[in-house]
């Protein structure tokens, strides 16, 4: 299936997207949302989250590994940057959250690939790389601008 | 009377007991990544394994009673970390507590990690000197998961002036760390790197939410350094050496650094000095932390003001706020760097203040992930 692509040019406009999305889930769905550190994964979570209806500041799961909130629907912010193995998941009680009956999101799950669902919405986000020599406003502009590609997969 | 407190931590990546009398003498304080520990029940456990609690449980707290010279039945109380925390991690110590005060019909109580942080500023870390501190007090919690001010009015009595919006201050630390290749844990390398680096060469940027909020926010200064060092790396002259020298000029050939190293970054000017990066980083974190702390202190017209968290043993924050507070007449406590990160002498401190306030949590205590601060 052919993935959806956007251009945003601000963390405003990652939120958005993310906002979007979160608009078309359903009890069950499993977000898995890549980029580099600092591409905007929380900020795009944030949108999704205030799609669902959850209040209050969608905090980074980094350190926690999951956070919990209560929308509209169950919502349960995953982040696997920390986790060494697939083990490591069974005390976050991520096997309790899939395939239940809230909203998933997971940040990094490149880390935790063996263990995703059959079925889950892959989001990617990327910055555009400038080329060599652009100018200073180019390279300016290019630091918040990303592409972001949205598709489901199923395994 | 005295009351000896055992109090059990497992909220995240630390297995840890400790047995603490009228929440201030610390008998003894296990962490399970100490060397002592894995020496004497065979071999050292891989940092991989640090999160196995089921694993380290039970030695753990074998270890606290032994070096406490108290035996289980000489303890008063159980204190046990009941959340915020991973659900299968909590659920291994306050299993354990439950389990053992019921078989030695103990009382138990259930804690708040940030209110066993907060309780640190308690103990008498400095053996020989009395700690006398007593709430009100501005306290800045800050960690790899937390980022508080709390205005503690009195034991068991908090108001969360200010909260990150995005990222905790430690988290921020651990990924500069690793953009810059500098090794984890990320705050004691940022800290180390930035001792010999400029704190005024680069402008990081300093979140001010204005409208007199106190809350934080550092994925912004997160996203700006790896912009820098992106932006930087793009100046490179293609074809250049790799690797840094302090001081060394621009274009000379220098020895190499590993291609994801901050060591081999380039600046308009020259060559970047790692020690500068994480210096200006840290300024523009720490400047953020103390500034949104002290003035919860002028707002509440508190005259003290404690830190506790594992960022609070940074060295340039620990210099920072206890200079700019002096300077306005504040009276600054930081507990001593071992009890700024995870342990459980600061949950069993907690525990007895609640204790002794006629708090009790029955053996329908449960771990909560997501417990607000105040509800335990």
């Amino acid at each position: 299936m052919k993935a959806a692509e956007y251009i945003t040019d601000s963390p405003e406009q990652t939120s958005w997207i993310g906002r979007l999305l979160g608009k078309t889930l359903v009890a069950g769905d499993v977000v898995c949302i890549s980029g580099e550190l600092g591409s905007g994964k929380t900020v795009f979570t944030a949108g999704i989250a205030g799609a669902l209806g959850v209040s209050g500041y969608i905090t980074s799961p980094t350190f926690c590994i999951v956070n919990e909130y209560a929308g509209k629907l169950p919502f349960c912010h995953f982040d696997a940057y920390r986790v060494e193995s697939a083990e490591d998941m069974n005390e976050t009680g991520y096997f309790d959250y899939i395939g239940g009956n809230g909203i998933v999101v997971i940040e990094w799950p490149e880390r935790i690939e063996e263990i995703l669902p059959e079925k889950y919405i892959s989001v990617t986000i990327s910055k555009i790389p400038v080329e060599y020599g652009s100018s200073a406003e180019a390279r300016k502009a290019a630091e918040n601008r990303r592409l972001i590609r949205i598709r489901r997969v199923s395994v | 009377m005295d009351i000896a407190v055992l109090g059990i931590e497992t909220s995240c990546d630390e297995t840890a007991a400790s047995v603490v009398v009228n929440g201030r003498t610390i008998l003894s304080n296990v962490i399970s990544s100490q060397a002592a520990l894995h020496e004497k029940y065979g071999g050292v456990v891989p940092e991989a394994a640090s999160r196995r609690h089921v694993e380290n449980i039970i030695p753990v707290i074998d270890s606290a009673l032994e070096e406490s010279g108290k035996s289980l039945s000489d303890i008063d109380v159980i204190g046990v970390t009941c959340g915020p925390g991973l659900v299968g991690a909590l659920l291994t110590g306050v299993t354990a507590a439950k389990g053992l005060a019921l078989a030695e019909s103990k009382p138990l109580v259930g804690v708040h990690h940030i209110e066993g942080h907060i309780c640190a500023n308690y103990l008498n870390d400095d053996p020989g000197t009395e700690n006398d501190l007593e709430p009100p007090f501005i306290c800045l919690v800050v960690s790899g998961g937390h980022s508080h001010i709390i205005h503690v009015k009195s034991h068991g009595d908090y108001e969360v002036l200010g909260r990150t919006r995005d990222d905790a201050a430690g988290e921020a630390f651990d990924k500069a760390a690793r953009a810059m290749g500098l090794g984890y844990p990320g705050g004691p390398a940022v800290d180390r790197a930035a001792a010999g680096g400029d704190p005024g060469k680069i402008a990081f940027p300093e979140t001010d939410f204005g409208n007199g909020s106190l809350d934080f926010s550092f994925s912004g200064v997160k996203t700006a350094l790896l912009n820098y060092l992106e932006g930087s790396r793009a100046k490179k002259k293609p074809g250049a050496a790799s690797g840094y020298r302090k001081g060394i000029e621009a274009g000379e050939a220098v020895e190499s650094g590993d291609v994801n190293n901050a060591a081999e970054v380039w600046t308009p000017d020259g060559i970047l000095i790692p020690e500068d990066v994480a210096a200006s980083f840290q300024r523009a974190v720490v400047n953020v932390l103390v500034r949104n702390t002290l003035a919860a202190a002028v707002r509440t017209g508190l005259r003290r003001v404690c830190l506790a968290g594992g960022v609070a043993s940074n060295s340039e924050l620990r210099k920072t706020i206890t200079q700019k507070g002096n300077d306005i007449g504040l009276e600054i406590h930081i507990p001593g760097p071992v009890f700024c990160t995870d342990n459980a002498a600061m949950i069993a401190s907690a525990a007895y203040y609640k204790y002794i306030n006629g708090k009790r949590s029955g053996l329908s205590l449960n771990a909560e992930p997501s417990l607000k601060l105040g509800s335990s």
